[in-house]
């Protein structure tokens, strides 16, 4: 577990039965424009990994890219062994991979229990949702993830009227409901004052194991209550991975921040 | 039907009960008026009202398709029109004796009938068509279009090529659809002598019955876990799609429902009115539907019946003394009503209800930060 200055590669990382995920040399051209340049990462399951990189590095692109809201120019996504990479949406969503936006991505005109409902309902399809009834195992975990995101006092409010924290959490429990195997969360803590944040490290730390969390944040103080594993990127292409403390003595990737910061004051 | 956790009951016990009986209290004393307007209206109103409660039908799906789901159309004419043309067609040719051709085909020099005129002779593929053919067309319509994605603005402005390009074929193929007069001067239908006062109370009454039928089944409909979904959809197309629901078919089962109740209520309006015409079907009555549900109110089921029969009202009122000045007032109603009451009437009598009819006239006056 020492930080490496090589991009990973598929099967060398892990026993194939262990790799859960395997982004395979991802360019993702925006005409002319290569938000993703060659990019790689595996994750093996039930693992923790934190991704950061500066403003306009490509993490939400890669989010993206994985999701299939952007599509790869070239290269692969592999997730459970299969090729996804041009799988429509929902169906990439259904093999087991949720996102959560970096704008809260909650449904304002509905109740806090009905976003939740959505997200753990199991049968997705079309014809199924003139079908009455809720399964018990579904209300089950609902109830479950509202005690847990602390909202179960407001299960009946319209999600528009949250605070941006109880948003953020919201979404979350939403990605969680799904039962996706894989959560891409997007900048969770954006919004958040420092008790809330630790409280989001504290929650997605209870995650690990039976998820596999892919977690992109800015937050120095969050990353350190993660400990995980950091991946950092910069310009579309990988430039290091290893543990919290690794990456904060790393001259190279404190020159790709500090480069950034001169140019850009007005990040947080 | 119900998703949610809430134990929905505030009121139990004898409370309950009253609350019931009242909250139908209103809906069947409207409903037995309408039974008994035979006897109460004259025989003009009554056709009067018949023709409005067929287009309500219309209205109810686009409180469904705009309301609900969120998809602008702009070309309900269009489906109004099939339906309206698919039973004409059949009271033309049921008319004839074997062999003849319906009047205007003689006239244009035509000599044999069209072949796709052809099954309408038939009752029952006529009265099947009136739901199957704007059901069809609207199915693979809007499937095409929404799984490209294809929504919003774009999809108003497709639909409304749409009724353009609709009442201009219907025109310029006038020796097989009788061109811009349409078809009229209906005899019978299915044996039964039009124009009678009891084959109008009888149609009146069929309407009625739709119009409580279709109420009543679109209200389960948008309780439904259906329903739900399809407001998240309107709401936030990507979130649902991101939660691994595939939303083009719950826009396109929205869509031809609120076709197949555009072609039920052109057909009942042809055999009140006794003709169907382009100028029924194209662009200026296509945007007038919208705007009978944007007066009532697009999420309301009872606020679009409202809306239809005030519009429609105001209608015959206006351009009968004022011919010129209908689209003007028409207009004027609809900027009115987007800028001042976005839930339309339903939203003003929900907000009079809850919070006194007062403030929300204070709100009209002097506006509510939002
Ligand atoms: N649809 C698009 N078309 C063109 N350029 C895009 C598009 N989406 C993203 N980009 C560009 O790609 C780059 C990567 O964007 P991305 O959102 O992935 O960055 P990020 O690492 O998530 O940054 P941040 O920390 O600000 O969220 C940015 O320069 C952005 O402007
Ligand atoms: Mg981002």
């Amino acid at each position: 577990m020492t930080a490496q200055a090589t991009a990973p590669h598929i099967g060398t990382t892990a026993p194939a039965s262990n790799l859960l995920l395997a982004v395979d040399g991802v360019t993702v051209d925006f005409d002319g424009f290569k938000a993703l340049n060659g990019f790689s990462l595996t994750l093996d399951r039930g693992t923790l990994r934190v991704l950061i990189g500066p403003n306009g590095a490509g993490k939400s692109t890669l989010c993206d890219t994985i999701i299939g809201r952007v599509r790869a120019t070239s290269g692969r996504v592999i997730f459970k062994g299969q090729d996804i990479t041009h799988l429509p949406e929902h169906e990439i969503v259904r093999r087991g991979i949720c996102r959560k936006f970096q704008t809260p991505g909650v449904l304002p005109g509905l109740s806090v229990v009905d976003n939740l409902m959505i997200a753990a309902r199991r049968d997705r399809r079309w014809w199924s949702s003139f079908r009455h009834g809720v399964a018990a195992e579904e209300k089950a975990r609902v109830a479950d993830i509202l005690e847990t995101i602390g909202l179960a006092d407001r299960a009946a409010a319209p999600a528009g009227q949250l605070a941006h924290g109880e948003k953020q959490w919201l979404e979350i429990g939403m990605v969680v409901a799904t039962r996706a195997d894989l959560l891409l969360l997007d900048e969770p803590t954006a919004g958040m004052g420092p008790a809330e944040t630790s409280q989001t490290a504290a929650l997605i730390r209870r995650l690990v194991g039976q998820h596999t969390v892919l977690v992109i944040d800015h937050d120095m103080s969050f990353l350190e209550q993660l400990d995980a594993r950091v991946t950092v990127m910069h310009q579309g292409q990988f430039l290091k991975e290893g543990s919290v403390a690794a990456i904060r003595a790393d001259a190279d990737v404190a020159a790709v921040y500090l480069g950034r910061a001169k140019e850009d004051t007005h990040h947080d | 039907m119900d998703m949610s956790l809430r134990k929905n009951t505030p009121l139990s016990g004898p409370l309950a009960g009253i609350a019931f009986g009242r909250s139908l209290a209103v809906p069947l004393a409207v409903v037995a008026l309408g039974v008994l307007a035979p006897w109460l209206v004259s025989a003009y109103e009554l056709n009067l009202l018949a023709r409005f409660l067929a287009m309500a039908l219309l209205a109810m799906g686009l409180v469904l398709v705009w309301g609900q789901g969120g998809v602008l159309s702009l070309g309900q004419g269009v489906f109004f029109g099939l339906g309206g043309y698919a039973i004409a067609m059949h009271m033309k040719l049921a008319a004839l004796a074997d062999g003849d051709l319906p009047d205007f085909m003689v006239w244009s020099g035509l000599d044999a009938l069209p072949w796709w005129w052809v099954p309408f002779k038939s009752p029952l593929v006529a009265i099947l068509g009136v739901v199957l053919v704007p059901g069809a067309v609207a199915a693979l319509f809007s499937w095409a279009v929404f799984r490209r994605r294809v929504g919003g603005v774009y999809f108003a402005l497709i639909t409304q090529a749409l009724a353009l390009a609709f009442a201009t074929l219907l025109i310029s193929q006038q020796p097989s659809t009788g061109g811009f007069n349409g078809l009229t001067d209906f005899q019978t239908l299915m044996g039964v002598e039009l124009g009678t006062p009891a084959a109008a109370h009888g149609l009146y009454w069929l309407t009625l019955a739709l119009v409580v039928g279709v109420f009543v089944a679109l209200r389960a409909l948008m309780a439904s876990r259906y329903g739900l979904l399809l407001r998240a959809i309107r709401d936030g197309e990507n979130r649902i799609r991101f939660l691994g629901y595939d939303p083009t078919p719950f826009k396109v089962v929205a869509f031809t429902i609120g076709a197949v109740l555009a072609g039920l209520a052109g057909a009942l309006f042809t055999l009140h009115a006794g003709v169907v015409s382009p100028a029924l079907v194209g662009v200026v009555p296509s945007i007038e539907m919208v705007i009978w549900v944007a007066v009532g109110g697009r999420n309301s089921l009872a606020g679009a019946i409202a809306g239809t029969l005030a519009v429609n009202l105001a209608k015959d009122g206006v351009s009968s003394a004022f011919p010129d000045l209908w689209l003007y007032a028409l207009g004027l109603v609809f900027v009115l009503v987007v800028t001042l009451l976005p839930g339309g009437l339903a939203g003003l009598v929900a907000d009079a209800g809850a919070a006194g009819l007062g403030k929300r006239l204070k709100t009209l006056i002097i506006g509510e930060a939002k």
